[in-house]
């Protein structure tokens, strides 16, 4: 049995050089890439709304090659702040050296900079957004007094999960509406099937009846469930059950462990997951 | 030492337990008689259990009395136990003729079962319950019942399976039969009125389990498509088809083939018999036609405001716009799909109306057009139809009450209702700020000092800007032939109060005249001090008479600002009945868990016991509920934290809220000064 090559090559670059040189899989669900073209050439900033695991960063990676820029991700957390994304003194040995961060090395770079679920970051982090992302696309480094001005290439592109549900969580409106905002959902039934397939190898009827068991769990949501089985999560089942692992155990771990502690909702998934097979 | 009780000493006791329904003809004698039979253990038992059902019903306790000997020969005290809280739940569900017929067939509850393998409904029913939401489909309830059946709202299931000897082929049993009784919902069986259509039969109950026979066969098909493993299992239970039955099978079979053939096969085919005998329930037909007058009306008041949304208002009066149609597709299997249109524009149904829609095209196949009418509600205005999240039915909110005699909940036992406070005179609320005005002051002051501000912490391994004294220390350092510091940064940090509060405040009738007043005042001090804290807090007041009528005063939701309607209803706070605080704690507490928040805090304002008008709530039973009510609130992640101005509460609090989580006050005119500061001291 052969391992099927991971779906694009990463190599050890400077964060600005990363390009992406394998086509990345990605199956569109509507007219998001004429969408997202159209606002690139625009210079507009985009905002991909969606579940998690439905395929916004694939879609971006996609994109990213097609468009063929260099792709920066930050993954956006509770304690980044915006020195995080735009740079800082280090000391070195002697002197104080100023460092860019991956913001400042995209807009330098003319990369496309994906700042993912950037809800999760420090309110902060909006100032430095909002003149990249209007039409001055502008990054200041104020400890540097220096004022960057972004090329033409260069993208800015943030995810958000609107599905949390928190007040605490949500982007403030002068910060979205500076975005064209593209949905995501996770795909119909066959299109969802086919990623499975493309994604893991599998056979027909195992796609699909994963394709059930995550319609099943995503009734749930809001009955104990935050979110149902994302796509992503489908794959990596699928991924096991093709290694040979059971069905059942290879839900359990990939799906039913991913979505939930408590006892009952595992309890309930595993006989989702033994009654669709 | 006599080993057992004698039966003229029973007999004493029963008499004494069961006067009321004993007379001239019924005497106690002979159930004596049969319990002192029965070994010590088991008389215990049986006492025990007289006298606990004597508080629901004596009748009832009497005809346990009767059945108990014979049952507890077979039954041992598991099965008992679970016999009985059956019994008394069906007595609380469906009355006592219900009950009763249970009591006398304990046969159900399983000769010699082996405790190891039977599935309890009690103990899998949280599972069965995500198991068929998940499916899909409009929300059923799954409940246990007397008989395997739907009535198109509730699921009804046995309250224990032990037939197959091991657990997990038991609990097999129940997927199947909620999946069976799932589909009956989903795939249209109850389009029709089956039991009428039984009836016309010469026997109807055979003609009903033929009929469900072929609906089986119906379904099986449909439900494989989803989810093959029950399906496999269904083919087990009716075996091969019989060939006659083979048209059943194919994709679009409906409920009237299976009437057709009901009448073709009456009486030449024998259905195969089933872990479990499936009933036609009578009101199936009742409850569907109902249902969809109600969502009809919902539709036609949300289509209105969708309209007017989309339109502006006035919209829909001018009869050539405004009109809404849907496409059905018949989806691959699985139910139908629908693109909902205006004036033949595609719409994306708001969550609401998809619901409706969803659950009306459950009922009748597809949407007629008339259906599809906006109308505004009764009351000429339709927002008013869609709530807002938990929404309250008609008939209120149920909650489960526990039973310590029981040791058991009492299944939507309380009926609690959110009912809006009658705004009182603002005079009140500008006079208790005048009057307090210097110790409102401090209170804002030392509320201040809570409030989360952002902090530099210093000499940091991270961080977004140099700490310039630790750089110059590192110079130093560096030129005397140190080795570098790391610590060079400084950082923010931002201290948040993640909170959210919420206040429960008694309004019972032992509370007029002052405690009443120092109440109103300490809610006005509480909302002055928290609003220069800036957590989230709400305030219900609770009340009511009896389980049926539990009643919450919503104060100031958490959404709502402290604003003048608020001060209003402060002020127009005022005494009723009694505390039932058991479904007030479970009401609120399902409020508070909404909240997103670290920290959630449940804070009750009181003056005494819980008490209610009947039902023996004053005393343990009160108690003990509201103990649990509050230990559900700890599951939850929710603390609890009780002020009162009971002398006595140190009898109770402890045993209800522990050692360290309710405090005295032993003036009541110290109570509007206090209650800020104690929450000062709770969340500093």
């Amino acid at each position: 049995m052969t391992l099927n090559p991971p779906p694009m090559q990463l190599q050890s670059l400077a964060t600005e050089a990363r390009f992406i040189e394998l086509e990345p899989y990605y199956h569109p669900t509507g007219d998001e890439i004429a969408l997202f073209e159209v606002a690139y050439l625009n210079r507009l900033p985009l905002l991909l709304k969606g579940p998690t695991g439905c395929g916004k960063t694939r879609f971006v990676e996609y994109m990213a090659w097609r468009l063929k820029r260099p792709l920066v991700t930050v993954s956006c957390h509770d304690d980044l702040t915006a020195a995080d994304l735009v740079g800082r003194y280090l000391i070195t040995a002697d002197e104080t050296v100023w460092i860019d961060g991956p913001l400042a090395r995209s807009v330098r770079a003319g990369a496309i900079c994906y700042l993912d679920e950037i809800v999760e970051a420090r309110r902060d982090t909006t100032v430095v957004i909002h003149p990249l992302a209007d039409d001055r696309r502008m990054l200041p480094l104020e400890k540097r007094g220096e004022l960057l001005q972004a090329p033409p290439e260069f993208a800015l592109v943030l995810s958000y999960n609107p599905g949390y549900q928190s007040v605490l969580k949500d982007l403030k409106p002068s910060t979205r509406q500076r975005f064209v905002a593209i949905e995501f959902r996770y795909p119909e039934p066959a299109v969802e099937e086919t990623i499975i397939r493309n994604e893991s190898g599998t056979d027909h009827a195992t796609a699909s009846a994963l394709v059930r068991l995550a319609h099943m769990t995503r009734n749930l949501k809001g009955n104990g469930l935050d979110e149902g089985a994302s796509t992503r999560l489908l794959v990596h089942a699928a991924r096991l059950i093709t290694r040979g692992i059971a069905p059942a155990t290879a839900c359990h771990g990939a799906v039913a462990e991913a979505l939930s502690d408590d006892p009952e909702m595992l309890r309930t998934l595993d006989e989702f997951a033994t009654s669709v097979f | 030492m006599p080993k057992t009780v004698d039966a003229p000493a029973l007999q004493q006791q029963l008499e004494y337990l069961l006067g009321p329904v004993l007379s001239a003809r019924r005497s106690a004698a002979p159930l004596a008689q049969a319990i002192a039979t029965l070994d010590l253990a088991r008389q215990a038992f049986v006492l025990h259990w007289i006298e606990v059902i004597d508080r629901s019903n004596y009748e009832l306790a009497y005809r346990f009395a009767a059945a108990a000997p014979a049952a507890l020969e077979v039954l041992d005290e598991t099965a008992a136990r679970a016999w009985l809280l059956e019994a008394l739940d069906r007595y609380d569900r469906e009355g006592l003729h219900s009950a009763s017929s249970l009591l006398q067939d304990h046969a159900a509850f399983g000769t010699a079962v082996d405790h190891a393998v039977a599935c309890n409904f009690e103990e899998c029913a949280g599972v069965l319950r995500l198991f068929v939401r998940g499916l899909g489909g409009r929300t059923l309830q799954v409940e246990a019942g007397p008989r395997v059946s739907t009535d198109t709202d509730t699921l009804f299931l046995p309250a224990r399976i032990a037939p197959m000897p091991s657990k997990n082929e038991n609990f097999n049993i129940f997927k199947g039969l909620s999946t069976l009784l799932w589909a009956q919902n989903r795939f249209g069986s109850h389009h029709h009125d089956l039991a009428s259509a039984c009836a016309a039969y010469p026997e109807p109950g055979h003609a009903a389990d033929l009929l469900m026979h072929l609906e089986m066969l119906r379904l099986t098909p449909r439900i494989a498509a989803l989810v093959p493993g029950v399906a496999r299992l269904l083919e087990n239970w009716h075996g091969n088809p019989d060939p006659r039955c083979l048209r059943l099978q194919q994709p679009g079979a409906t409920t009237c083939d299976s009437l057709v053939l009901l009448e073709q096969l009456y009486g030449r085919l024998e259905p195969p018999r089933l872990p479990w005998r499936i009933h036609l329930h009578t009101q199936a037909s009742a409850r569907r036609e109902a249902r969809v007058e109600r969502e009809r009306g919902e539709l036609a008041a949300l289509l209105a405001q969708l309209l007017e949304s989309q339109r502006g208002p006035g919209a829909g009066e001018d009869d050539d716009a405004g009109r809404f149609s849907i496409d059905h597709h018949r989806g691959a299997g699985d139910g139908t799909n629908y693109t909902l249109r205006l004036d033949g524009q595609p719409l994306q149904a708001p969550p609401a109306v998809g619901e409706r829609i969803e659950s009306l095209l459950q009922d009748l196949g597809e949407i007629p057009d008339d259906y599809l009418q906006a109308q505004a509600g009764p009351d000429g205005n339709a927002a008013d139809t869609a709530g807002t999240a938990p929404q309250e039915g008609s008939r209120g909110f149920h909650y489960d009450e526990w039973d310590c005699q029981r040791r058991h909940y009492r299944r939507s036992w309380c009926t609690l209702r959110e009912i809006e406070i009658k705004p009182g005179n603002s005079a009140f609320v500008d006079a208790t700020l005048a009057r307090y005005r210097p110790q409102i002051e401090g209170l804002k002051r030392s509320f201040e000092v809570l409030r989360g501000e952002d902090r530099r912490l210093r000499r940091q391994h991270h961080g977004d800007d140099l700490d310039l004294d630790a750089v110059i220390d590192a110079r130093i350092g560096v030129r005397n032939g140190q080795e570098m510091p790391e610590r060079l940064f400084t950082r923010r940090q931002k201290a948040e109060r993640d909170l959210a509060a919420l206040f429960m405040v008694d309004m019972s009738g032992s509370t007029k005249g002052w405690i009443n007043e120092a109440e109103r005042e300490a809610l006005v001090m509480l909302c002055e001090a928290l609003e220069v804290l800036g957590d989230r807090y709400a305030i219900y007041g609770f009340s009511g008479v009896t389980r049926q009528r539990c009643e919450i005063y919503p104060i100031k939701r958490f959404s709502e600002a402290y604003n003048t309607a608020v001060r209003a209803r402060i002020a127009g706070i005022t005494p009723r009945d009694y505390t039932r605080m058991g479904a007030a704690i479970r009401h609120l507490c399902t409020l508070l868990s909404a909240v997103d928040a670290r920290t959630r805090l449940l804070v009750t304002l009181s003056d005494g016991k819980p008490d209610d008008y009947s039902d023996h709530y004053r005393g343990e039973y009160g108690i003990e509920d509201t103990r649990q009510a509050l230990l559900e609130a700890h599951h939850a992640g929710i603390r609890p934290f009780c002020i009162t101005i009971d002398h006595e509460a140190r009898d109770y609090l402890p045993h209800l809220y522990g050692p360290v989580s309710w405090t005295l006050v032993d003036q009541v005119e110290k109570l509007p000064l206090k209650v800020a500061e104690i929450y000062r001291r709770l969340t500093g």
